[in-house]
């Protein structure tokens, strides 16, 4: 199994970004039930392999761009975890300064194009960030992050044949929770999700995103796949999604067994624990304390930004153009 | 009467023409919610909750759950309507028809025209608009403006439910393709609403209030922030007209003309962005038609010309409020010509 390979040190850091994230979510939901978040938001809870699989493979000049259940995909790729607290309180030191909130989290510096609100949004925009990377002649990839909803909108269709007929160094990560709001995919998808790239000559692979080490290990293929200038690659991601659609979604179109069971069977951290004890890669204790580090960071950050101001009223009409 | 809110005002109108008409369809993203689940069915009843109910009523071959592809659902809206069905299409946030702009402006609205006058398209596409919810700055815009813009398309902003329910049916009932735009903050007020089915004629503006010193335009939300301006300033003695177009196209002109001649001091808000929105389009109207009985200058109440933002005080500051207006009717009515 490749992804046993990985140093001590990359294990350390995928547990501490899936904790991360976990705990990130968490908390959200927990301020979000307060009433102290002004917006709505979307977590990823139960999807963190998915994001951090695929990352971890990724460097600073890498790109991704992501969705509206974007946390995750922006802690595994590197932005400020504060910043992006004080963001969601929509506060000046957020990381888009409290203009943008939840869904439009995005950090340039780090490779990372944006959260988006818009359903599809994210694969024209990657393509293009490919298309810089290919006719720049560098060897950055970059990633659409999109949903088992987002598979079925046009500009995702129109991306993936783009991408494909100009071997645009990108991979489509499609992460299949089973849902579109409060619609089960296999009401609205037609076919394999798969069988979409294979129609169109492009690699795919399906795997299970409980399971770091099998996106890790499918992600790095077709992360190299695009840096050998190969084109795309299709990543079919099965996660359970934990928490309903939005903070405040009663969720009530799935059975309380059904919810159950996905938490009980369908965990990665536990799965990542477990896999990394058995193989003696690392101590559960490491992983503990690890579990502690994140709890405080994550305390501090909800407390930086609850005491952060707010933006200044003059930014309201700032940077809508560069000049003007 | 009875006491209702927006939300069910809206609900009883497609509960009325779903019934009136076995054509009408309702689709959508989740306009039932839960398909294909292992819960509760109507799980949701749209994303504001305005269709519940309708599955169970009418059942799954009229009340559909679209897949997340608004050009496909949007178009095919749009070929269903001119072959015989009278479609109501949902689309959550007004935001989210920049996904399938082509389908409403290329083809719904000119079909007609195109084609010689030989295609009736009876399409009603409803969205919700407007910023309030902290959802910053795709999931907050006021875009009736570019749907005012197309020749072809009609354009409905209710205010009250009273007239959510009587512009919707008329809406379901009208032979052209109308654009139904309800402002997600109104959905809980209450007001009288009656148990059977009426109709609001298009392009006839509502006199909310009256008074002779200004008139005041505004829509949807805003005319509860204007009627709010003309309670201040009645205190302080200056009376309001408050009128409200509630159709921006076709656009009742004669009562906008009228008011403004009578009052000679016209303030127009606008929760949209302001160039080429609905007050510079009102106000050029007025000052071509009714500027010998201009008293002022028209004002203009609207939002800046930026996106919406996000944190609660800049998204406060964003929309135009009861203060603003007032501000501005008191300006007119200080204004004197050197
Ligand atoms: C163009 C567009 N249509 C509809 C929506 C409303 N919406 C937000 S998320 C969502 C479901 C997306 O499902 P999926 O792609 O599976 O992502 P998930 O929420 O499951 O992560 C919908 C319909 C939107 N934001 N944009
Ligand atoms: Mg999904």
């Amino acid at each position: 199994m490749t992804g046993l390979q990985l140093s001590r040190e990359e294990l350390l850091k995928a547990y501490r970004l899936m904790r991360m994230i976990r705990v990130f979510e968490d908390r959200v939901s927990a301020e979000m039930a307060s009433g102290d978040i002004p917006g709505n938001t979307h977590l990823y809870a139960g999807q963190e392999a998915s994001a951090v699989g695929i990352c971890l493979h990724l460097s600073e000049s890498d790109r991704i761009a992501s969705t509206h259940r974007g946390h995750g995909h922006c802690i595994a790729k590197g932005c400020d975890v504060d910043g992006m607290m004080a963001e969601i309180f929509g506060k000046d030191t957020g990381i888009c300064r409290g203009k943008g909130g939840s869904m439009h989290i995005a950090d340039l510096s780090k490779g990372m194009l944006g959260a988006n609100g818009i359903v599809g949004g994210a694969p024209p925009i990657a393509c293009g960030a490919a298309l810089t990377s290919q006719i720049l002649g560098r060897n950055d990839v970059s990633v659409a992050f999109t949903g088992d909803g987002g598979i079925n909108q046009g500009t995702t269709a129109e991306s993936m044949n783009l991408a494909q007929v100009w071997k645009l160094p990108v991979i489509f990560a499609v992460e299949d929770n089973g849902f579109g709001e409060a619609t089960a995919s296999s009401f609205v998808v037609a076919g394999e999700i798969t069988k979409r790239a294979e129609a169109l000559g492009m690699a795919f692979a399906k795997v299970d995103g409980v399971d770091f080490f099998a996106v890790h290990e499918a992600a790095g293929e077709a992360v190299e796949r695009a840096r050998r200038g190969e084109g795309p690659t299709l990543l079919h991601i099965e996660t359970p999604r934990y928490y309903g659609h939005f903070s405040g979604d009663p969720d009530n179109y799935r059975t309380a067994e059904e919810k159950a069971a996905m938490r009980r069977d369908r965990d990665c951290l536990p799965r990542f624990r477990r896999r990394v004890d058995e193989a003696k890669l690392l101590g559960l204790d490491e992983l503990d304390k690890i579990d502690a580090e994140v709890q405080a960071a994550i305390d501090q950050a909800v407390s930086a930004a609850r005491s952060a101001p707010q933006p200044a009223l003059s930014s309201l009409t700032t940077d809508v153009y560069v000049r003007y | 009467m009875a006491q209702k809110s927006f939300r069910q005002a809206l609900n009883e109108a497609l509960h009325h023409e779903m019934r009136r008409d076995p054509n009408v369809i309702v689709l959508g993203e989740d306009v039932a919610g839960g398909s294909g689940a292992s819960g509760q069915k109507d799980a949701w009843g749209g994303a504001f909750g305005v269709t519940k109910g309708l599955l169970g009523a009418f059942g799954p071959a009229r009340v559909r759950d679209t897949p997340i592809t608004e050009s496909a659902f949007v178009g095919a809206a749009a070929g269903a309507a001119m072959t015989g069905l009278r479609p109501v299409a949902e689309i959550m946030f007004v935001d989210f028809l920049g996904v399938c702009f082509d389908q409403i402006f290329n083809q719904a609205a000119k079909f007609r025209y195109m084609f010689g006058g030989k295609a009736v398209t009876p399409l009603v596409i409803r969205a919700t608009y407007g910023a309030g919810t902290r959802s910053a700055s795709q999931h907050s815009q006021a875009l009736y403006p570019i749907f005012t813009h197309v020749p072809g398309l009609k354009v409905v902003i209710p205010s009250s439910p009273y007239d959510a329910k009587g512009l919707l049916i008329q809406a379901i009932r009208d032979n052209d393709p109308v654009i139904f735009l309800e402002n997600k903050v109104l959905y809980d007020t209450v007001g009288e609403v009656p148990d059977g089915a009426y109709t609001v004629p298009f392009g006839e503006a509502h006199i909310v209030r009256e008074g002779g010193d200004a008139t005041i335009v505004a829509l949807g939300r805003m005319v509860h922030f204007a009627r709010e301006a003309a309670e201040i300033l009645a205190a302080e003695g200056i009376d309001c007209t408050v009128l409200d177009p509630r159709t921006t196209s076709p656009l009742d002109e004669d009562t906008l003309l009228e008011m403004a001649e009578e009052t000679g001091r016209v303030v127009i808000v606008d929760e949209a962005n302001p160039r080429c929105g609905m007050a510079a389009d009102i106000s050029s109207i007025i000052a071509e038609k009714a500027f010998g009985a201009l008293k002022a200058p028209i004002m203009k109440v609207t939002a800046p010309h930026t996106p919406v933002p996000y944190a609660p005080n800049l998204e406060a500051a964003y929309i135009p409020d009861a203060k603003r207006i007032a501000d501005a009717v008191r300006k007119a009515v200080a204004f004197k010509r050197s």
